[in-house]
């Protein structure tokens, strides 16, 4: 299996740390994984992505055309890359922020309001793991016991008390995922 | 002992593989997309715990002269930059070629010319390859295309280093510096000692009570004896041509049309291929791993079966000219280069193999 991710949004949304969890929890499983970020002077504010690949054989280009499944978290990220997911594949968004949703009909369209659960809850911080909590219900590129083993292995010890934060905040992302 | 899998950037596994390798000294100055060779060093400390010297000079000219310095004692030093601050270290590579001296010199290329941009390219090809700093010398340059050649050319780097008393570069870009993949480093082994290298380095300016001083310089006034060292130099080039060629084809033996590439162009050109076969075209992958010595006998071999060649590069046509030095004019070879930090996507290059190959 090879599974082929564009994960895309503003500077500071944890775009590159939630690829970057999701490469480690790749790496757990023993497959082969490659994580490229379109690295740049924007930070906090301007657009961050991050290509995903994680495979059970080697993986050719870390660079892709088109996309199994597409998170995106901003409108400029939406007409970036909706072209860009494979007919068939999915397209994930975050409805904060989003004035004109995706129009294609030959991909699955999903939404997740990540950012108001997040606001709402407090839990801001795991904004993030909101949204890949969505992914791996519909997609279960890696078990959840997986990213918590990555989490484990990143994360300084002095911040491991946050983890079953973050697993909660899977598991809320699961739950709220709905079809657009 | 199971080999333990790690995955970090290109940059972070330059690093952590100099100081397991024993490097007993990494001067440089930061410049984005390799910053993290000497973040990832001062994180390390590895001076508590192998001794190697980190140090942040206040230039790249010093950092090369402080290379030179410490590769004149016989010490494994290295330093890294991207292609600005590789502009910058031309002089002291030149002399270090001239005085013949081992050293490791990492360019994790950007965009240019000039301060350019700080994203992926590979247009220092001719720098590297073609001198880059002034008079006959050579440079062996090493093209990683995974993090994992990352960490295994700084090795291979030294080893040739050391073996030919030559500068080593391991010629990267923004892609393969900045990705991240899983890797495997290579077996801590402590640093020489300085009996170690008084024996293995005969040469060096090792303090020379009971022996004759070693001198270590690039200047010699007298022509006849500078002609001398020039062919001495140019012979050595030739032994390299002939032993340290490293080239790597994929599905070639069936191939219709060939695509030459290297680095992270190699990495987009394998999907492309990929691509392309799927679609019934009978396309080989030509990855050149060493730059100089280029591996010309195995193209030219290569090419005799094949229609035409696609060479593909973040530059805008630079090792095209080796490939066709290569094949003589027997087949067409065509270019295809994104500039300024664009990197293609596989369909790209598909497009031009059928634009230009195919038609």
């Amino acid at each position: 299996m090879k599974h082929e991710i564009i994960i895309a949004g503003f500077g500071g949304q944890g775009v590159l740390s939630m690829g970057k969890i999701l490469a480690y929890s790749g790496l757990m499983e023993n497959k082969e994984v490659t994580w490229m970020p379109a690295y740049g002077p924007e930070q906090r504010g301007g657009t961050a992505n991050v290509t995903v690949i994680i495979s059970d054989e080697r993986i050719s280009s870390p660079i892709l055309s088109k996309y199994d499944c597409a998170i995106i978290l901003n409108q400029p990220s939406l007409a970036k890359f909706e072209d860009k997911v494979k007919p068939g594949g999915i397209l994930i968004y975050d409805g904060y922020g989003i004035i004109n949703p995706p129009t294609r009909k030959d991909i699955k369209v999903y939404r997740i309001d990540a950012m108001d659960e997040a606001n709402e809850r407090n839990m801001a911080k795991t904004f993030n793991m909101i949204v890949l909590g969505g992914l791996l219900k519909l997609m279960p590129v890696v078990s959840t016991e997986s990213v918590v083993k990555a989490l484990r292995k990143t994360l300084p010890e002095r911040h491991h008390h946050l983890i079953p934060m973050n697993e909660e905040a899977i598991r809320i992302g699961m739950e709220i995922i709905k079809e657009a | 002992m199971a080999e333990e899998v790690v995955l970090m950037k290109g940059n972070e596994a330059i690093a952590h593989a100099a100081i397991r390798i024993g490097v007993d000294g990494y001067f440089g100055y930061p410049i984005t997309p390799q910053s993290e060779v000497l973040e990832t060093l001062a994180e390390q400390k590895p001076w508590e715990t192998t001794g190697m010297v980190v140090l942040q000079a206040e230039s790249e000219v010093a950092a090369i002269n402080m290379v030179y310095g410490g590769a004149g004692t016989g010490k494994m030093v290295m330093t890294s930059s991207s292609s600005p601050g590789v502009s910058l270290k031309q002089e002291g590579i030149s002399y270090i070629a001239g005085a013949e001296l081992p050293c490791l010199i990492v360019n994790v290329m950007r965009g240019g010319p000039g301060l350019g941009t700080i994203q992926p390219s590979q247009a220092d090809y001719f720098q590297t390859t073609k001198g880059g700093g002034h008079g006959d010398y050579r440079l062996i340059a090493l093209a990683p295309a995974s993090v994992q050649e990352m960490a295994d050319f700084v090795k291979l780097g030294f080893e040739l280093a050391f073996k030919y008393r030559n500068p080593a570069m391991i010629l990267a870009d923004g892609v393969i510096g900045q990705m991240m993949e899983k890797v495997v480093l290579p077996e801590p082994r402590p640093r020489r000692t300085d009996e170690e290298i008084i024996e293995q380095c005969p040469w060096a300016s090792t303090g020379c009570k009971g022996r004759k001083p070693n001198v270590i310089t690039s200047l010699e006034l007298d022509p006849a004896v500078m002609e001398q060292r020039n062919l001495h130099l140019q012979n050595k080039y030739a032994e390299i041509e002939a032993n340290e060629r490293r080239y790597e084809e994929i599905e070639c033996e069936d191939a219709e049309y060939l695509i030459v590439a290297f680095g992270s162009c190699a990495r987009i050109a394998q999907k492309a291929m990929e691509h392309a076969r799927e679609e019934g075209i009978k396309v080989g992958l030509f990855r050149p791993i060493t730059l100089w010595p280029f591996p010309t006998p195995e193209i030219a071999q290569r090419a005799k079966q094949v229609k035409g060649i696609l060479v593909v590069e973040l530059n805008s046509g630079q090792m095209i000219e080796d490939v066709k030095l290569a094949v003589e004019c027997n087949v067409p070879v065509h270019h295809f280069g994104r500039l300024g930090g664009i990197v293609p996507d596989p369909d790209e290059v598909v497009d031009a193999l059928k634009e230009k190959l195919i038609k």
